[in-house]
């Protein structure tokens, strides 16, 4: 790599050529504010608050997108630089709805808050015409355009890495703003919910659909008998709300905290996963012996499945007919568990906890339930969830460690790395394997599916069969991989598909990380980590072997893929247009 | 099909023959069958003012008079002197008549062309007409001007290659092709000095090097034809009347940087020059101007024209390449600049259509000849669109360093009504306001940029004292706001700001702290907008406090336009003196504000006036009067 | 629907039209913004119908079309009307009762300021101050300009352009 000297401050830096100012002057130390910068997902340089004095140009540079040059002089700090920084930050305020006692960003925090801070903005000197726009509420995303201070790294995750495309930049000048096609609300587009959107935004203009007040009220409605369920990322996320570092796993205080709740049952979603690992391994099986459709594709990330819906309609045939994980827990929270302790079906009431916007919506789908009794009642996010504790002044950090309740609280590691991207792939390799060849491996980490390479490629020998296997992460890897399959350029045997870049460890409704942060850090990596390292502790690493559900299957469902699991624990499909009537 | 320079020496000698009776070295009165030529401006402002329809008269009477054989008439590009059309020229007399109409073409028929007398009450300029062959000369409109860019305009058929080429065209290009490494060009264009004409005026020269040396087989020229300034209209006449010489200089500029692709974007709201364009291309491509192996020295170029959509922002150099893309028109920050990563992030030359205009000529003449004209800094010829408060509105062509009183006096003609000089406006929206102390200033790049004006495209307003610098100001950010692209604060709520600011001191409502205000915004929206548009928007602002605070305190401290133009502050007064109660102006008041009869005094009621002066306008004893 | 169908037949043409555009435009880099001038000139205007097409066959996403669409002022998304009516909403109109004026060809034609009418004849556009305070309230229909005008006058003015 070839490295130039440049001066920021008057220190000198030998850095390399293709550093960025910004990313030199980190280099000493010096944080250049940013507000429309996260780095690889938008670097447009459009809120001019990097700005930075480069010797021998008159306008000032901004320094997230300006490279360095060798003999470069830069100030980061003259009156000039430190007036413009705040006449712009002052000038996006006063188009700003600044409701921030009212805020949802208020108690987390919010990036334009923090740099009024930091600029000590004391006052808005130039007030004027405010922009007044309709909000958007969906079942999972709420817009309030008012709020957005059109930084654009919405319209840049939503375009570029999800290829969902369903909000840009409209019209011009003044009047520009984030919209939709014909500012149709986003519930009428191929939005697929998946609020990686709610991830880059700065301010509160994007947030999930609060639940919370439903769930407060199921608490205190003694009829109902109130389950959570919680999903494997939402342990490695949820300690980044009260201030701990990024992946660091609270599962015992989490526990804990949802019994300081009130709710009456805490399980582990993860049994859900492995229920899923029993029926979707079985489907793979079948499909792969009887001649059956393939690829098998993963059907556990709601985000990805209306994806698919909206732009692969004619490959709906090879996604997988299990239902995710949460809908099937809840399902059989509803007849099993409820059959078993003796309550009416209607007076359970399961709330998910859930490191997914997408989630409420696929709760929320007609066809997700039995009999007519919902599967889930209310999906909470990891943030949701972490608001409830912190409103009751719960000091979480300090708390201590609870267990999961029985009869669905030892899940597998399987069940645990489903969060990360491949998690599911590997969850099913270690579940196939073992079926296939009626030997418990024990080599079952499976290295090659791990990781954040957009697309991994991984063949598996299992038994007989030599499987080909693909997993994806990110909608945008997703477009690719599908592109791939559907021209038959590429066969596998079975492909993991999740909405989000990382998988859950990064889903829309996981706690925020500033960009500062963002920018610097691979949160999905640190969160992955994470559940890695449950994986080994657990004793049963293997979703076949998980006690609760080899009973479940004896007591209740019979065999995997048998009639009664149809019925409880498996969906179907629908084409989706895109924007038609 | 012309294969080599040699075959295109031929056609332009053939061709020339028919276009000596125009040219004014005429020697020898050639034996061509047609003995008159009738030019006819067929473009901009004469085409509005009906010279398409004078055109398709002087071809009646033609046939009416069965003079097929002997005159021709040809609809050229613009002369210049847009306010006087529409404007036609008969040759070899080069005898120039102004606000011809369709029922005056009879006339010249009967006196000029069958009698051999000139019509004298059709005669440009004021002057008693003396003798026909110095007549033009001796306008100061034109003998102060020097044409290098729309040389071409007004003696052409613009959508007939041959005339272009019998006028030297497309010899640069044979020129290049045959003596010039792509170095050459450069090093030629360098020593001209010729820069930007479209608003910063960068060194094109070392424009075309930046991109020269980036090493890739895929990179663009383009030809920025988004003329949006409002009141600019150069380059719009040298497309419609001269696009070839624009074409020639693009192939010269892709051999030059090794580019084998233009664009030529143009505003849609041209829709003549894009039909011309496209009729010069087709006609390029079909002499192998355009094309594979051009001239047969291996070279391959082609040219597209691609349609702007309403958006000012895209004349700024990044966003017009985005608008290319197919996106919305948004500048990028730079660097990486366009010479390095443009137009699909290649590399990409892009200059003006007046830039490209002088480009032939410095190569046919040498830069040595180009850079005799003009100033130290700024060499050559400068475009101007006159316009405003002057008498003869239009198009002229001066030398760098020509002062403003003479732009504005010997050849705008001076102000109408004998009103006195205010400002003058140059560099549209981007561009500043200058005073009567800067009248006697030579007019360069440099010298405007100091007195906090720039060149930009070349519009030149002229403002009398009847004209608010307030009012102005607010009118040049009605516009910015209007078409600022949104995508950085400091444009998109800066000049926003500022707009309601201004709006708020031209109501009557302004406080002394809104020009601080006004300054510290301006400042800063100098300093960090996104692109150059953005940081010139203040521009207008900043000048007009510069040079006429005054009256700025006027509207804030005092609460007064000392123009008389800001409305809630101007009142209509009767003066009961001079009023013979002759009520027209209470029948014509459309808000019923005066009241009064013949026996009772007329007075208008101040609350009901909405201040739109019909009173004083009907009045016919002249007793309302404005009172700033 | 049956062939015989007016409308079904020139929807039919224009989409076969909007096709060839589209087809035309297939291997030019950048062509969103052609494709939009020739689309709005088969249409007249720009409604979600074409640029859902546009979208999907130029595989861009519809937003983005969208967002292209409203940034530039040639591109419109609302169709004009055979006979474009202009309010004038200048001060001098404006006190002399433009708004009820304007009031009234909204209810008398069911469409808001900058809507068309379901049958094409008739779209509403409020304006800027055209300068003839003398004759306010002044409107604008086509080419006619019609001054001093009530909110009463407007049924009459309609009625003839509804017999034309």
């Amino acid at each position: 790599m070839n490295k130039v000297n440049i001066t920021i401050d008057g220190i000198k830096l030998y850095v390399p050529a293709n550093y960025t100012i910004l990313e030199a002057a980190k280099e000493v130390s010096i944080n250049i504010p940013t507000l429309c910068f996260l780095k690889d997902v938008n670097e447009i340089g459009c809120c001019r608050m990097c700005l930075v004095e480069v010797k021998g140009s008159s306008a000032l540079q901004a320094a997230c997108v300006h490279p360095v040059k060798e003999g470069m002089e830069v100030f980061t700090h003259t009156p000039k630089v430190m007036e413009a920084r705040k006449v712009n930050l002052e000038l996006i305020l006063s188009n700003h709805n600044a409701s921030c006692q009212t805020c949802t960003r208020s108690w987390m925090d919010c990036e334009l808050q923090a740099l009024a801070n930091k600029l000590s903005v004391d006052m808005v000197r130039f007030e004027g015409e405010n922009k007044k726009l309709p909000l958007d509420v969906g079942v999972s995303i709420v817009r309030d355009p008012n709020k957005c201070i059109l930084c654009r790294r919405c319209v840049s995750a939503c375009k570029n890495i999800q290829t969902v495309g369903v909000i840009d930049m409209v019209n011009r000048g003044f009047n520009t703003q984030v919209g939709s096609p014909f500012g149709m609300p986003l519930a009428e587009t191929p939005c697929v919910n998946c609020g990686q959107c709610i991830n880059y935004c700065p301010v509160g203009a994007l947030h999930e659909k609060d639940d919370i007040d439903k769930v407060w009220e199921a608490i205190y409605d003694p009829t109902k008998h109130v389950v959570v369920q919680t999903a494997p990322a939402v342990r490695v996320a949820l300690g980044e709300d009260f201030g701990m570092p990024i992946g660091t796993p609270v599962t015992g205080k989490m526990v804990t905290a949802l019994r300081m709740l009130g709710v009456d049952k805490v399980f582990d979603t993860d049994t859900g996963a492995d229920l899923t690992i029993m029926e979707e391994v079985a489907e793979l099986i079948d499909r792969v012996r009887g001649g059956g459709k393939l690829p098998l594709i993963t059907s556990c990330s709601p985000g990805w499945i209306k994806f698919c819906e909206h732009n692969f309609p004619e490959m709906l045939d090879n996604v997988s007919s299990c239902k995710s994980p949460q809908q099937m827990f809840g399902s059989i929270l509803k007849s099993y568990y409820a059959e078993k302790n003796d309550i009416d079906p209607k007076d359970v009431f399961v709330v998910s906890v859930m490191p997914c916007t997408a989630k409420k919506f696929e709760a929320a789908r007609p066809e997700m339930e039995v009999d007519g009794i919902r599967d889930v009642d209310v999906v909470l996010t990891t943030r949701e969830l972490g608001k409830m504790i912190y409103d009751i002044g719960i000091d979480f950090p300090d708390l201590g460690d609870s267990d999961f309740d029985n009869p669905f609280g030892n899940a597998t590691g399987a069940g645990v790395i489903f969060g990360a991207t491949g998690g599911v792939m590997e969850a099913a390799l270690r579940t196939a394997a073992d079926l296939l060849t009626g030997i418990s491996a024990d080599n079952i980490e499976y290295e090659p599916v791990r990781g954040l390479e957009g697309i991994k490629v991984a063949t598996v020998q299992a038994g007989d069969l030599t499987l080909r296997a693909a997993v994806a992460h990110g909608l945008g890897n997703a477009r690719k991989l599908m592109e791939k399959i559907e021209s038959g350029e590429e066969e596998f045997h079975f492909v993991e598909i999740m909405a989000c870049p990382g998988g859950c460890v990064n889903g829309g409704g996981q706690p925020l990380q500033l960009s500062d942060v963002r920018s610097w850090t691979d949160v999905r990596a640190e969160r992955a980590k994470g559940l890695y390292t449950e994986d080994r502790g657990t004793f049963i690493r293997k979703s076949h072997n998980n006690p609760a559900v080899k009973k479940l299957y004896k007591e209740y469902l019979g065999m995997a893929g048998g009639s009664r699991a149809h019925q409880l624990l498996h969906t179907h499909y629908e084409a989706r247009g895109n924007y038609e009537d | 099909m012309i294969k080599n320079a040699k075959e295109l020496t031929t056609l332009r000698d053939h061709a020339r023959q028919s276009m000596e009776i125009r040219l004014d070295r005429l020697v020898d009165p050639s034996p061509e069958k047609h003995k008159i030529d009738i030019l006819v401006c067929g473009v901009a402002g004469c085409a509005s003012s009906g010279s398409l329809k004078v055109a398709d008269a002087i071809e009646e009477q033609i046939k009416a008079n069965g003079l097929g054989e002997e005159v021709k008439v040809i609809k050229t590009g613009c002369f210049g002197l847009c306010a006087e059309g529409p404007i036609m020229m008969v040759c070899p007399e080069h005898v120039m008549y102004t606000k011809v109409t369709p029922e005056d073409v009879a006339e010249i028929f009967e006196e000029h062309i069958k009698g051999g007398n000139v019509v004298k009450r059709l005669l440009a300029g004021e002057n008693e007409y003396e003798e026909i062959k110095d007549r033009l000369p001796q306008i100061p409109f034109f003998s102060m001007q020097k044409r290098i860019a729309l040389n071409n305009c007004g003696i052409i058929d613009p959508e007939n290659i041959d005339e272009y080429i019998a006028l030297d065209g497309y010899q640069a290009l044979a020129k290049v092709l045959n003596e010039y490494e792509p170095d050459d060009v450069i090093d030629e264009i360098k020593k001209s000095g010729l820069r930007g004409r479209g608003g910063g005026g960068f060194p094109t020269g070392r424009k075309w090097e930046s991109s020269a040396v980036v090493q890739d087989h895929e990179k663009y020229v383009i030809c920025n034809a988004d003329e949006g300034d409002p009141g600019a209209f150069m380059d719009r006449s040298i497309l419609e009347g001269d696009p070839h010489s624009v074409i020639e200089a693009m192939i010269i500029n892709g051999y030059a940087v090794g580019s084998h692709q233009g664009y030529i974007y143009v505003r849609a709201e041209y829709p003549v020059a894009v039909q011309r364009l496209n009729v010069a291309i087709k006609q390029a491509k079909e002499y192998g101007f355009l094309g594979k192996n051009i001239l047969g020295k291996g070279f391959d170029f082609d040219l597209e024209v691609r349609l702007g959509a309403g958006a000012f922002v895209c004349g700024e150099g990044s966003a017009l390449m985005t608008s290319i893309e197919g996106k919305r028109g948004e500048p990028r920050p730079k660097p990486p600049r366009s010479a390095e990563k443009g137009l699909w992030k290649k590399p990409t030359v892009l200059n003006n259509v007046e830039t490209y205009a002088n480009i032939p000529q410095i190569i046919r003449n040498g830069a040595d000849w180009f850079k005799g004209i003009g100033t130290e800094g700024s060499k050559g010829t400068k475009v101007f669109a006159l316009g405003g408060k002057i008498n003869n509105i239009g198009l002229v062509v001066v030398p760098m360093g020509t002062t403003l009183r003479e732009i504005i006096y010997d050849i705008g003609g001076g102000i109408p009504g004998g009103k006195a000089f205010k400002a003058a406006q140059t560099g549209g929206p981007s561009g500043g306001c200058l005073p009567a102390d800067c009248l006697d200033t030579p007019i360069d790049y440099d010298s405007l940029t100091k007195l906090g004006s720039m060149m930009g495209s070349g519009g030149l307003i002229v403002m009398d004292e009847d004209t608010c610098m307030v009012d102005l100001a607010r009118f040049f950010l009605d516009f910015t706001v209007d078409e600022s692209c949104g995508k950085c604060p400091p444009c998109r709520i800066g000049t926003k700001r500022m707009h309601e600011i201004l709006v708020r001191i031209t109501e009557g409502k302004g406080e002394p702290e809104d020009l601080d205000k006004l300054e510290v915004l301006a400042k800063n929206i100098k300093a960090s907008a996104l692109c150059g548009l953005g940081q010139s928007a203040p521009n207008p602002v900043l000048s007009t406090m510069k040079y006429f605070r005054d009256e700025y305190m006027a509207h804030v401290v005092d609460k007064k336009c000392p123009a008389g133009v800001c409305k809630s502050m101007v009142k209509f007064i009767i003066d009961t003196d001079v009023c013979r109660n002759c009520g027209i102006c209470k029948k014509n008041c459309p808000t019923g504000a005066i009241s009064g009869d013949k026996n009772t005094p007329f007075v208008i009621d101040q609350d009901k006036c909405v201040k739109c002066g019909v009173c004083m306008e009907k009045c016919p004893f002249k007793s309302i009067y404005k009172n700033a | 629907m049956s062939n015989t169908c007016a409308n079904c037949a020139d929807a039919q043409v224009k989409a076969q039209k909007l096709d060839e555009i589209v087809a035309k435009y297939k291997d030019t880099r950048g062509a969103l913004i052609p494709v939009l001038h020739e689309a709005q000139e088969v249409y007249g205007y720009l409604p979600l119908e074409v640029q859902r097409v546009i979208a999907e066959k130029l595989n861009i996403p519809l937003a983005e079309v969208y967002g292209v669409v409203s940034f530039y002022t040639q591109f419109s998304i609302y169709p004009k009307g055979q006979y474009q009516i202009n309010v004038c909403m200048g001060t001098a109109c404006y006190v002399k009762g433009a708004n009820e004026v304007l009031d009234k060809f909204r209810t008398r034609l069911s469409i808001d300021v900058g809507e068309c009418t379901e049958d094409g004849k008739f779209s509403l556009e409020a304006c800027r101050c055209i300068g003839a305070c003398g004759l306010a309230p002044v409107v604008t229909i086509n080419d006619e300009v019609y001054g001093k005008l009530t909110a009463d006058d407007v049924d009459g003015i309609l009625d003839d352009y509804e017999a034309r």
